[in-house]
């Protein structure tokens, strides 16, 4: 079995929830050795958020912390007392990176920011992922995935114009918060591990949200370039068919207005009603007398066929599509499930259960889920005894309530 | 300071519209030569443009994001206007052939050999008509490293299926996951989280291909597949139908436990989103407004009454907010530890007094649209900071330094590449 691409790191974790989790489950399923430190008595917070099996609550059995947790290895300490300070350094010496998200500057009055770490591990690197940054106004603000989204992306185009702006799924601004800071910690340490140059990754997931490809920058520099602001528009305003449209079993979503146009009226089968040259001319698609003629067709269309169908025959003319799947239909999709793209994984709280997988497939060193996500502290005596601790010293420190 | 961590690393791009660019966009930031290899004959849509040549009612009618071109007008390069590609383009260099021509692949394949990272979006199709596959490169270059991003992967009944982010997002779930609660799927508006996953994911890959490589010696192939790249964010969803066979619906605003939600202001098109968590924070809530009577209901004692009554308690908080400035309410709650802010538009991020202070907005140059503030990386590195270096690369910029420096070509050959119509800062006027 060949090894995964990273190997041959060391991760300290001390994250919790989604960021930063997500952040060290991807370095973990591309082969970094995970060492997550977790509180005594509770651990991560994920632990204590659903979903559950039957709804009931175990700290063993969170769905959410089961999946972002895979391949980490955890051990529980009391960073307040000296003893579990004492393990933390301990553990720093011999790491490529630690990932954080503690409050700004909670790391330091623990004794373990990045300056007095590298006073003894001069190529650390530390990736602190936060809210809104190390520094600045806001820096000790209180946020929710829906606040950062309002703050740093593109929320504010986001909705119906007669409405208040929403929001993504719930987290998801966060996953791509824990994506962005594996990019900086990955790209921290080829560099770390080339010159010995350790630094900070200062993770604000409000600006990964300011720098999110998805609108936001576009429309930053569009307001730059125009002095307009993004505004949310009134269903399919710019041009049709573009939006989701109901079908016999639920929804397609279609984007096949301006020059995709002639595809959607080869996809209905070329009707000579809309080959007359009025449907092409260069305004046709913000004509709303025209919009309004076609969506009646459409829909007429649409709504005889089932959304898979509709996709698969948008799809033959090459009409940019995709129906509105849910988990049921995505975790029984043939396409996925042929490419490998769960993974089954074992786990000594719930058994075997279907989780989502690799988020790309990599020839020579794969994603691969050595080890399910860790019971709290199911490591301690594995890597306090790594750490030169005797089986004595940890019983000891364990009566103490250090671990 | 030290070098940038990528720096000495070549990158070679055929990347159309947004997740291709965007992971590329991370390599340049940090260091690395990207060089984007543009054909001349096919004008890929919603990369440089809609179109090629779109007029000045067209770019009016978009929204912000696609027609916002500098004051609305195409210009004279309209491809060196648009604000979906100035944003990831910054860094990069741009070299331009005709693909149409059979010849354009052997310039291709000299690139290949002196190039470390080959990163590709396209339809499965495009890159199986011009013959380039992993195979291929790395009989040219032993140790490349390939990224393939295509929607669909190149495998499976969907390989060649076509697709906006928007659409990879209604495949793994996330649609139906938002949007109004008291409407239909039909009221979504389009996002594109599925791009912006696969931008970082890709950098990610090809990062860790790079700490391979350095290892092992070894190259390799990465395939990407958009829509499952995209599913571990899905994750508590998905685990939900795993343990439960349960189907979540949207939440709208809403939050699991907290009350939560997204408020209007005074002002046109003004809100603030606000989360009170727990008790203490509801107290703090109502001591803001003046502890008014209806706050101290009893129903509203505990979180799982006020969850119960959220309709009520938002309509209570929206006669608050109505009154007040967003940025205020910010300020006067989270003085009282409550997480509260404004949806910012641009302006407001561009005034934000905080991401200015962070230098989230750096000055770049570029001849064809003027000296703009652009979004930065966004990470910041305390050793070797990721400026903008280079404005958004205008086509075929860097096409004498592409061909005479880094392939080595004559003047001549050069000039002769050029009659040929390989070499040009201009798409041909027949382009639309």
């Amino acid at each position: 079995m060949a090894g995964g691409a990273l190997s041959h790191i060391k991760v300290l974790d001390f994250t919790t929830h989604v960021a930063g989790p997500y952040c060290t489950k991807l370095l973990a399923d591309y082969g970094a050795d995970v060492i997550k430190v977790e509180r005594p008595g509770v651990g991560d917070s994920a632990r204590a958020m659903g979903p559950f099996p039957g709804d009931i609550p175990h700290p063993e059995k969170s769905g959410l912390f089961l999946h972002l947790n895979t391949n980490k290895r955890s051990i529980t300490l009391d960073l307040k007392s000296s003893a579990g300070k004492k393990i933390a350094i301990g553990l720093s010496m011999d790491a490529d990176l630690i990932v954080e998200n503690f409050r700004p500057g909670v790391m330091g009055r623990l004794g373990l920011g990045l300056e007095a770490l590298q006073a003894l591990n001069p190529k650390l690197v530390m990736t602190s992922i936060s809210n809104f940054g190390q520094s600045g106004p806001y820096r000790d603000y209180k946020s929710s995935d829906l606040l950062v989204y309002g703050m740093g992306g593109e929320m504010n185009s986001t909705g119906l114009d007669d409405r208040e702006p929403i929001k993504l799924g719930a987290n998801i601004v966060l996953y791509q918060a824990g994506s962005v800071a594996a990019v900086g910690s990955a790209g921290a340490l080829f560099l770390s591990q080339d010159d010995g140059t350790g630094q900070l990754v200062d993770v604000s997931i409000m600006e990964t949200q300011v720098g999110s490809i998805d609108r936001r920058m576009s429309a930053l520099i569009a307001y730059q370039y125009t002095g307009e602001n993004s505004v949310r528009a009134p269903l399919g305003a710019s041009g049709y068919p573009i939006g989701v449209y109901p079908c016999k079993d639920g929804y397609l979503e279609v984007t096949g207005g301006l020059i995709y146009f002639p595809r959607v009226v080869q996809m209905l089968g070329d009707p000579p009603e809309l080959l007359h040259p009025r449907w092409y001319q260069p305004e046709s698609q913000t004509d709303p007398e025209l919009k309004g003629e076609f969506e009646a067709h459409f829909l007429s269309w649409t709504l005889q066929h089932g959304k898979r169908e509709a996709w698969r025959i948008a799809q033959e003319s090459g009409v940019l599509s995709g129906p509105l799947n849910t988990m049921e239909d995505l975790s029984n999709d043939n396409h996925f499930n042929a490419r490998g793209a769960f993974a089954q994984v074992d786990h000594p709280a719930t058994g075997s259960l279907k989780y989502p997988g690799r988020p790309f497939v990599m020839s020579e060193s794969p994603w691969d889920v050595r080890r399910p996500a860790p019971l709290l502290g199911q490591h301690n005596q594995e890597i306090l005894e790594e750490l030169g601790y005797g089986s004595s010293d940890v019983a000891r420190l364990r009566t103490q309530g250090v671990i | 300071m030290s070098k940038l961590p990528l720096e000495g690393i070549r990158v070679l791009e055929m990347t159309v519209v947004w997740a291709g660019p965007y992971c590329t966009s991370f390599l340049a930031d940090m260091g690395a030569e990207v060089i984007r290899v543009e054909s001349l004959a096919t004008f890929a849509p919603l990369t440089r443009g809609v179109r090629a040549h779109p007029t000045e009612t067209q770019l009016q009618n978009q929204p912000l994001f696609m027609g916002g071109y500098p004051d609305r007008q195409p210009g004279d390069r309209p491809w060196n206007r648009f604000p979906i590609f100035n944003v990831h383009a910054r860094n990069k260099r741009s070299m331009t052939l005709d693909l149409s021509q059979p010849v354009a692949m052997k310039i291709f394949k000299d690139l290949v050999k002196v190039s470390d990272i080959f990163v590709e979006n396209n339809v499965v199709a495009r890159m199986d008509e011009l013959k380039i596959d992993y195979q291929m490169l790395k009989e040219l270059k032993k140790d490349i490293i390939m990224l393939r991003m295509p929607a669909y992967g190149t495998t499976g009944p969907y390989r060649d299926f076509r697709a906006f982010g928007v659409h990879l997002e209604g495949v793994i779930g996330h649609t139906l996951l938002r949007g109004y609660t008291d409407m239909d799927a039909s009221g979504t508006t389009p996002v594109y989280m599925a791009d912006a996953a696969g931008g970082s994911h890709g950098a990610f890959a090809v990062l860790a291909a790079l700490h391979h490589r350095r290892r092992t010696g070894k190259g390799q192939y990465i395939e990407l597949g958009q829509a499952e790249d995209a599913m571990p964010m899905m994750g508590q969803f998905f685990m939900d139908y795993t343990m439960n066979e349960r189907n979540s619906s949207t939440t709208g605003n809403r939050h699991p436990t907290a009350i939560q939600g997204c408020y209007q202001c005074q002002g046109k098109d003004r809100w603030v989103c606000i989360t009170i968590r727990d008790d203490q924070e509801w107290w703090s809530f109502s001591q803001v407004l003046g502890d008014p009577e209806w706050a101290s209901d009893s129903r509203f004692a505990h979180s799982l009454g006020r969850w119960e009554h959220h309709d009520e308690i938002d309509s209570h908080i929206s006669l608050w907010t109505l009154q007040m400035d967003n940025f205020e309410v910010m300020k006067v709650l989270q003085e009282a530890g409550i997480a509260s802010g404004p949806v910012m538009n641009q302006q407001d991020s561009y005034d934000d007094p905080h991401l200015t202070e962070r230098g989230m907005f750096q000055e770049a140059a570029q001849e064809d649209t003027g000296t703009h503030l652009y979004p930065r990386a966004p990470y910041t590195m305390s050793q070797t900071p990721l400026d903008i270096l280079r404005g958004p690369v205008r086509l075929g910029e860097d096409n004498e330094y592409v061909y005479k420096s880094v392939l080595g070509y004559s003047d001549s050959d050069y000039d002769k590449l050029e009659a040929q119509g390989h070499i040009s800062m201009d798409y041909p006027e027949y382009m639309e």
